[in-house]
């Protein structure tokens, strides 16, 4: 592996060209040894990886071998024949285009190259796009999104025929999404129209660099050699702490309210203060405390995916010219967009990730070799521990980022559609194309050709809708789109990111007669389903306020001002991340290991003691189970520390098996540490007589067929559906002339979920839903190797009461609804009740 | 639930837990599996199947699994092998596009004929298929007044006594302690009563919904909900605890 330091002395074989040298010696830099050697080893003909943290000059080092390639080009004299793009740059936020063509500019200007750079977004106007395609810039600064669509264009080989390089930024955020997959197969493409076009990824620190580096060349039979790696380490390490506190530590909880008087204390005592949470619920909450203290009127504003987006741009705005003091953001402001001068990072609530905490702190001090300064706020005492493995880990350099992993299908049917309508396809040719992507590598032909006939027909086994077909096999054996109207349809319906249901918040007025006006303030947006339980006069927290739910009219959702502090709905919860792997283990390792235990605050300190002393701490590898009677059931609790999501599953699974068991089990709740399972059976004694075996109850042949048979009923697994169901092109998002009717989604995919899985439980669809179910919102990958891992490790203990280890969940229970089996008996209560009324 | 779990559960042997009402001082029965019985004229009422739904969606260049129309006819089959009605109406919306009759597959055909033998079959015309059917059995209408009642699609804004219609889909929420659930309904005040949609295809629309305003005194709405295998009738008033 290359490793370089910063500035050291650079003896590369590059020279930079006069202008260049000019630049820097004006500017008084000097070109860093990174930005030399990725030059120098790209202009010999290597795919790169730059891995470099926040502040290492990896932008300008991204372009430098295009820069210096377009400077000995020179100007393209008016005239000549068509040229296609030069340059390519890929970025997962339209923000971060325009925001680089701002940074890109100013060395291109003030050297007075003639080099043209343009950006292109969903927000570009038509008529700039047009002129693209027909003048297109040297350098294009682009999404995926936007590439899938230049690629599924008739012009497209035209266009990318000239393509030398691809600079793809913050390739380590964009690869283990569904977006990478549909990148990875436009990459496949573009080396078709450019052959000899080279990859430039510039990435965060990640686990595993080899995935990037062949993330970045072409795969299949016979692949080439991995793209080549210069990684910048060092930079100055971070400051980061623990919020002291005299206050008492929640048990459990996610909302850190009991700091914030020291919260706003640091925000006092610094210039700019970025504060980060997890969820849009946290922000809003922490958002709406901080003000009630803020009596010296401290500008701070608030920042998450569900406000306006003019009000978004707004606070980017400000905190760019550093009007404000603190800004409480969620994952929005995660990437590397410069936002000015912040000199402290708070983190409330735990990262839930090493690396994410890392990349998030990287935020403040956007110079690297100044330390950043950061402040935890673990929300309750498990998140202490997480807290400080994950400072640990910062202090280590370990990182936790998740692996590439196999592409989607249903992003797989969305490119072939697009394949077809830029120009018909030969289905081998096609499939080698694919397979060279790193993601699709394994993809069988079987597969491959069950997608091609969903794209054509839906692939359903009854085949009924062969004469309206979306793509159609030419006498030659090449497939074409059927008519324009699916090309138009593809376009419209491109992409990977679905959104849920969401309907636009209005803020309205209530005049004296209580009727509500009209075309009040746009707040944002707040999902469908949040809506669904409201009903008028219920008030919530949204855009930083308390807000009165006034009803629905047409597509909006009126609301009025609640004038009150408190509201009656407490959260629409969404976007938490579940517990990596990684920083899981160090929280297993911290609770078996005293030594570990002593950096710990006293109150935590003490807590595990109690509970030595009550009950036991597990060993690393150990699962400790905890039964226990409280008010008239039985509990059991497993410390697994898999993550919540993980957990659900675990639970739904368990409840199956103790049913059958005979534990009469009635609910459970699942946290990011351990599950709660309770019953109307005394669990401990089942285990004590041998009733109940837990070696058996936590068997891996859980994941087989009990698994098969609650994915039938599944909430979860209808929510992944939905998402590949819209990916795949099978739903649309939009209909060509129905854009503006609302609802996104036009018809509802439950249904349709319910009637292929009761018709054609084999279709390829449900396959695609299954999978990504594992990796997401089921975690039974993760959950698969926990059952391993554990066997014959078990340990149970019975108690007479709630251990001090099992409080923090027994808090949450309660605070969760119970889905499906119970929903018959809240029609009955409704119905007794009518009952009762009529005979009394 | 939905649908086709109600079919899952469906014994047609047992008797459901039906709910039976007055509709304008006509007795008739709400079945769980979203068909209206009227015993005085052995007429059988279901409303909005939205038959060849994914088909029509199909031509639309959405591929949706072309397994709707049967999953429906399954259901509308039981309904039917439960009561032995006189009379078959099918409220409108019968099929979910123009075309949809003409296209029908012939195995489908053969089931709805096998279905409607030894009885009378109307189909009402709705907004979705307004000519009416292609090579089906019995009569296309707009309307049918019979045995004290009124059948159409779309409720009429003027005077809605004694009417039976479809169209809009009712469906109720139920919170009890938090918790909320959702199911298509039944909805009558006494004097006029929506269908819930029979189609395995159809959403629902909220009695609460704007569209649903002026149709119902609501003092007296009550919605019967189509549970698993009863009926659950809950006050208007009451839905929200």
């Amino acid at each position: 592996m290359d490793r370089i330091e910063p500035k050291s002395s650079g003896n590369q074989a590059v020279t930079l060209p006069r202008p260049f040298v000019k630049w820097f010696s004006e500017k008084g830099w000097q070109p860093r040894a990174h930005q030399l050697e990725l030059l120098a080893r790209a202009q010999a003909g290597e795919n790169m990886l730059l891995i470099a943290p926040t502040g290492a000059g990896k932008t300008l080092a991204g372009f430098l071998p295009s820069l210096t390639d377009l400077v000995a080009r020179g100007k393209i004299p008016p005239g000549s024949a068509f040229t296609g793009i030069h340059t390519l740059y890929i970025s997962p936020l339209k923000a971060l285009t325009v925001d680089i063509e701002r940074n890109l500019m100013k060395p291109v200007t003030e050297m007075g190259l003639a080099v043209t750079v343009e950006n292109r977004t969903g927000d570009t106007p038509q008529a700039k796009r047009q002129r693209q395609k027909l003048n297109p810039p040297d350098i294009l600064l682009t999404t995926p999104e936007q590439v899938a669509l230049l690629l599924a264009n008739k012009e497209a080989t035209r266009f990318f025929k000239d393509l030398k390089y691809v600079v793809l930024d913050e390739l380590h955020s964009l690869v283990t999404s569904k977006r990478g997959h549909l990148l990875s197969l436009g990459l496949a493409r573009l080396r078709k129209h450019a052959p000899k076009m080279q990859t430039i990824g510039l990435s965060a620190t990640v686990a595993d660099p080899l995935d990037l580096q062949r993330w970045l060349v072409p795969q299949g039979e016979t692949p080439a050699p991995p793209a080549g790696l210069v990684h910048v380490t060092g930079g100055a390490a971070p400051d980061i702490t623990i919020l002291g506190t005299d206050s008492r530590i929640p048990w459990s909880g996610h909302v850190s309210t009991y700091a914030i008087p020291e919260v706003y204390e640091e925000i006092r005592r610094h210039k700019t203060t970025l504060i980060f949470v997890n969820t849009r619920f946290q922000a809003e909450l922490l958002f709406q405390t901080l003000w009630t203290i803020n009596e010296d009127n401290l500008p701070i504003a608030l920042h998450h995916g569900s406000l306006d987006a003019g009000q978004r741009r707004k606070v980017e705005a400000a905190m760019a010219d550093n009007k404000l003091r603190a800004v409480v953001a969620t994952s929005t402001l995660d990437m590397g967009i410069d936002w000015g001068d912040i000199d402290l990072v708070v983190h409330v609530g735990a990262p839930k990730g090493a690396s994410r905490l890392a990349q998030r702190i990287g935020r403040a001090n956007h110079r690297m070799d100044e330390p950043s300064k950061a402040i935890l706020v673990p929300a309750n005492r498990f998140e202490v521990m997480e807290c400080q493995a994950a400072l640990d880990a910062n202090y280590h350099g370990a990182q936790d980022t998740p692996p590439v992993g196999e592409g989607a299908l249903d992003v797989l049917a969305q490119h072939v559609l697009g394949m077809a309508c830029a120009e018909p396809f030969d289905p081998m040719e096609l499939y080698d194309e694919i397979t060279s992507a790193s993601p699709y590598a394994t993809l069988t032909w079987e597969m491959y050709e069950r997608i091609v006939d969903f794209v054509a027909t839906g692939g359903y086994a009854l085949r009924t809708y062969e004469r309206y077909a979306k793509i159609r096999k030419m006498e030659d054996g090449r497939w074409r789109v059927s008519n324009p109207q699916i090309a138009q349809q593809y376009r419209m319906n491109l992409g990977t990111i679905v959104e849920a249901a969401e309907l636009n918040v209005r803020l309205v007025k209530r005049n004296a007669k209580g009727t509500l006006g009209r075309g009040g303030m746009s707040l944002g947006k707040v999902e469908e389903y949040f809506l669904e339980q409201l009903v008028q006069g219920d008030t919530f927290l949204f855009a930083g306020k308390v807000l009165r739910f006034e009803g629905i009219r047409e597509n909006e959702c009126l609301v009025s001002n609640a004038f009150s502090l408190d509201p009656k709905i407490p959260a629409y919860a969404g976007g938490r991340f579940p517990l990596t792997t990684y920083l899981a283990d160090q929280v297993r390792a911290m609770l078996a290991d005293p030594d570990r235990r002593v950096a710990l605050p006293d109150q935590v300190r003490d807590w595990l003691n109690i509970q030595l002393e009550r009950s036991m701490l597990p060993k690393q590898d150990e699962l400790l189970i905890e039964t226990f009677p409280r008010g008239k059931r039985f509990f059991m609790i497993a410390y697994c520390f898999e993550g919540r999501l993980a957990h659900q599953t675990l639970g739904m699974l368990l409840t199956r098996r103790l049913e059958r068991a005979g534990a009469r089990p009635l609910g459970f709740v699942a946290t990011d540490y351990s599950l709660a399972i309770w019953g109307l059976n005394d669990l401990g004694a089942m285990i004590a007589d041998g009733s109940l075996s837990l070696s058996d109850l936590f068997d891996e042949d859980m994941l087989g067929d009990d698994l098969e048979a609650w994915l039938d009923e599944s909430y979860m697994l209808k929510r992944t559906f939905r998402n590949c169901a819209v990916i795949s092109g099978l739903i649309e998002r939009r209909h060509p002339g129905k854009e503006k009717t609302g609802r996104q989604v036009t018809v509802s995919t439950d249904l349709i979920y319910d009637v292929l899985r009761s018709h054609e439980p084999d279709h390829v669809l449900l396959e695609a839903t299954r999978r990504d179910a594992a990796t997401g919102l089921l975690d039974i990958g993760r959950l698969g190797d926990m059952l391993g891992r554990i066997k014959g490790h078990i340990t149970h203990r019975d108690l007479d009461r709630v251990s001090p280890l099992a409080v923090p969940i027994m808090l949450e229970i309660g605070k969760e609804s119970v889905p499906g089996e119970a929903q018959d008996a809240v029609l009955q209560e409704a119905a007794d009740e009518l009952i009762a009324e009529a005979m009394s | 639930m939905n649908r086709l779990g109600l079919l899952a559960h469906t014994t047609i042997t047992t008797p459901p837990a039906t709910e039976d009402i007055l509709v304008h001082g006509i007795a008739a029965v709400c079945d769980p599996l979203g068909g209206l019985y009227l015993p005085e004229t052995g007429m059988l009422i279901v409303s909005d199947l939205h038959l060849e739904k994914g088909a029509a969606f199909a031509r639309r260049g959405m591929m949706l699994p072309p397994y709707d129309t049967i999953a429906t006819l399954n259901i509308l089959a039981a309904v039917i092998a439960r009561y032995d009605p006189k009379v078959v109406v099918s409220l409108g919306d019968n099929f979910h596009d123009r075309r949809g009759s003409e296209f029908l597959p012939a195995d489908l055909r053969a089931m709805i004929a096998e279905m409607a033998r030894g009885r009378d079959w109307i189909w009402i015309n709705g907004n979705h298929d307004p000519d009416g059917t292609t090579d089906l059995p019995g009569i296309s209408t707009d309307e049918l007044v019979y045995g004290g009642l009124v059948f159409r699609h779309e409720p009429s804004l003027i005077s809605g006594r004694g009417e039976v219609a479809g169209h809009l889909h009712p469906s109720a929420t139920v919170r009890r302690r938090e918790k909320y659930v959702r199911r298509p309904c039944f909805a009558t005040d006494g004097h006029r009563l929506l269908m819930p949609a029979f189609g395995v295809l159809t959403g629902g629309l909220d009695l609460n919904h704007k569209a649903m305003q002026g149709i119902f005194a609501r003092d007296t709405l009550v919605a019967h909900l189509l549970g698993r295998d009863r009926i659950y009738s809950v006050r208007y008033g009451n839905l929200m605890g």
